[in-house]
């Protein structure tokens, strides 16, 4: 299949079987997830020496952990006896991994502490043996806190991997008046019947929000403010409006970003004036005067003229710089995806800010939210729609002949409508999906080891 | 009907027992279950909240984000949108069936500081209820179970609702859309 895998994606096209067959997702997890900087998440989910996360690169459960040096350490949560997940619990703090079938227990780096009857074991079993351990993920990395892994021994590093999509992340952090942020405010696991590629797909679609959400657009400019609000609903309200600004707006005031290895970002729709932390807004005051406190008025400046939207960093993350989420896609199957969303505190900013930022989470990524369950039906239609092998071919050349190079390596639309971050995608997928070298040896005899275990 | 010492600590306002509890929930999962969502909203007072946690004993939803936090005004979007024939995620319609059950009387009498109702003085009780909700939409059947808690105010001889928190065994879970209130 390896020779094939290219022919899926054709100029302005792509083949429906890429989001539909089994087989070519299990070489997704293996070639792509096995291979790419996967994001595991956030260093302030694990402060202190102990603290843990589950996490997952892929379909894999990983366990994100502060060992007792302090360094972060991502390492698979399985046992090296009979194969059993060590950690069960989504978070938390402890001293060691004790795996509750015989009684294995490890380091917080992984490493195999004590095994109950060793005796009984044969001659050669070496405990010291760095084999036989939680499996360290070959690389670990942080950019500002935010941790990924990758599972090929050798490779781009992070920084190279991220390239220009680190300006986002930087705008994630330079938003915050102390220089910090922090996971906060609980998780959404939101999940749908559908492929995986679908989710970030989504996610620089200027030209789909009046369509897939005229309910809630209609919904909400019908909505009268003269009723009761505790104020929660305000940037509710306020977004479901803006999706219903006309094309020409999208067209004219949006734009459209995309780099090497698939990442992208849509810019420029919410400038600061008109958001719902809008310059006029009290809070909004008292969070620019923190922030000039801090960083100088022309820094305040130029970090408020920063205006994207959806940062993608492929395969599995998608931030969101002016409201503190993010969101990762976890593929489950050919046809299931999971997506978890989380929040960012800003130190040093008003504490109104972040009860914003909860409000925006529930309007866009929870799970009842009015916007965000008609995306989930697109992808549910879709993978019912590509079941059919009606049409062979999807289209996504909107804008093809009007892209343009951008700076950086990147390639970016006329206007917000254009689908060249789908093609940028694409682009990556065929690239890892052709890619001469496998994850090295080293590192697949780590998962057959596992696979037989 | 409401157990002696339940009745022996209610104050002067006989309809607002545990039977006339029970009976307007009834009628709030009757109305849910026809699809009637504008009368739903009726039953709600001009202050109403209405939270769906997504942490088992969340303790707020300013701080956490929530399954569903409305209050008043997105409440009534909600409710607008249920209506709308471009509301793709339920084309085709779900279909729920639900059982309520388990119905107590956690506290009653005069309410003078309902939490986040300011101004307003009423009789009220909070009451606690289980319910197991199937929806079905699309070949898909679903299965929702937990505790409901509603704070119940009688104002203009009606039974309204002040606020109502649903607790869901899974509200942790990885869920597909809500678009039906529970």
């Amino acid at each position: 299949m390896n020779g094939d895998l290219s022919q899926f994606i054709q100029p302005g096209r792509v083949h429906r079987q890429i989001y539909t067959d089994p087989a070519i997702f299990e070489l997704e997890m293996e070639r792509i997830f096995g291979s790419a900087w996967i994001y595991v998440g956030h260093e302030s989910q694990v402060k202190k020496p102990g603290d843990y996360a589950r996490s997952f690169i892929g379909r894999k459960p990983v366990v994100l952990v502060r060992d007792a040096d302090g360094k972060i350490r991502v390492i698979h949560n399985q046992c090296a006896h009979r194969g059993s997940l060590v950690v069960a619990n989504d978070k938390g703090n402890t001293d060691e991994f004790i795996c509750c079938y015989h009684g294995w227990t490890y380091h917080l780096d992984g490493r195999l502490k004590a095994v109950p009857l060793q005796h009984g074991y044969p001659k050669d079993f070496d405990p010291n043996n760095p084999k036989t351990a939680m499996l360290k993920v070959p690389r670990v990395a942080s950019y500002g806190g935010f941790v990924f892994a990758s599972e090929a021994e050798d490779g781009p590093s992070l920084e190279d991997f991220l390239g220009h999509m680190t300006t986002s992340l930087d705008d994630m952090i330079d938003r915050a008046p102390d220089d910090e942020i922090e996971v906060a405010g609980g998780v959404f696991r939101h999940a749908y019947d559908g492929n995986w590629k679908l989710y970030l797909e989504n996610l620089c679609d200027a030209a789909h929000p009046l369509f897939v959400h005229r309910s809630s657009i209609d919904a909400a400019q019908a909505q009268s403010d003269a009723v009761h609000t505790d104020g929660t609903g305000e940037i509710a309200i306020r977004q479901m409006r803006q999706n219903g600004a006309p094309y020409s707006f999208w067209e004219s005031q949006v734009g459209i970003w995309t780099y090497p290895n698939g990442h992208s970002y849509l810019g420029d729709y919410h400038d600061d004036a008109k958001l719902v932390a809008a310059l006029k807004d009290p809070v909004f005051r008292d969070y620019i005067a923190a922030l000039e406190k801090k960083k100088g008025k022309a820094e305040t400046r130029r970090i408020l003229e920063v205006r994207r939207w959806n940062s993608n960093v492929y395969p599995n993350l998608s931030f969101m710089s002016q409201f503190q989420q993010l969101r990762v896609v976890h593929p489950v199957a050919v046809n299931r995806t999971v997506v978890h969303t989380y929040n960012f505190r800003l130190k040093g900013a008003p504490e109104q800010m972040f009860r914003n930022t909860i409000a925006f989470a529930n309007t866009v990524n929870g799970t009842g939210s009015l916007v965000l369950t008609d995306d989930l039906e697109i992808y549910n239609r879709i993978r019912l729609g590509l079941s059919s092998a009606g049409a062979e071919w999807i289209e996504i050349g909107r804008g093809l002949a009007s892209d343009q190079p951008d700076a950086h390596g990147g390639r970016r639309g006329a206007n917000s409508t254009s689908e060249v971050y789908i093609r940028n995608m694409l682009d990556a997928w065929a690239a890892y999906m052709t890619a001469p070298s496998l994850p090295s040896p080293a590192s697949r005899a780590g998962i057959e080891r596992h696979a037989v275990a | 009907m409401a157990p002696r010492g339940r009745s022996a600590r209610l104050p002067a306002q006989p309809t607002l027992d545990l039977g006339a509890c029970e009976q307007f929930l009834l009628h709030e999962a009757r109305l849910l279950d026809d699809g009637k969502f504008d009368d739903w909203l009726k039953l709600f007072t001009a202050e109403a909240w209405y939270w769906v946690p997504s942490e088992p004993d969340q303790a707020d939803p300013i701080e956490t984000v929530s399954l569903i936090y409305d209050d008043r005004r997105l409440l009534e979007t909600r409710v607008r949108r249920l209506a709308s024939p471009r509301m793709y995620s339920q084309e085709p319609r779900s279909r729920t069936s639900r059982i309520v059950g388990n119905v107590s009387l956690e506290e009653s009498g005069p309410l003078p500081t309902l939490p986040r109702l300011r101004g307003r003085n009423g009789w009220g009780c909070t009451v606690r209820s289980k319910f197991v909700m199937v929806e079905y939409r699309r070949e898909q059947q679903r299965l929702f179970a937990g505790t409901a808690i509603h704070r119940l105010i009688q104002t203009g001889g009606r039974i309204m609702i002040a606020w109502k928190r649903v607790n869901l065994v899974n509200c942790d879970a990885p869920l597909d859309g809500i678009t039906i209130p529970f």
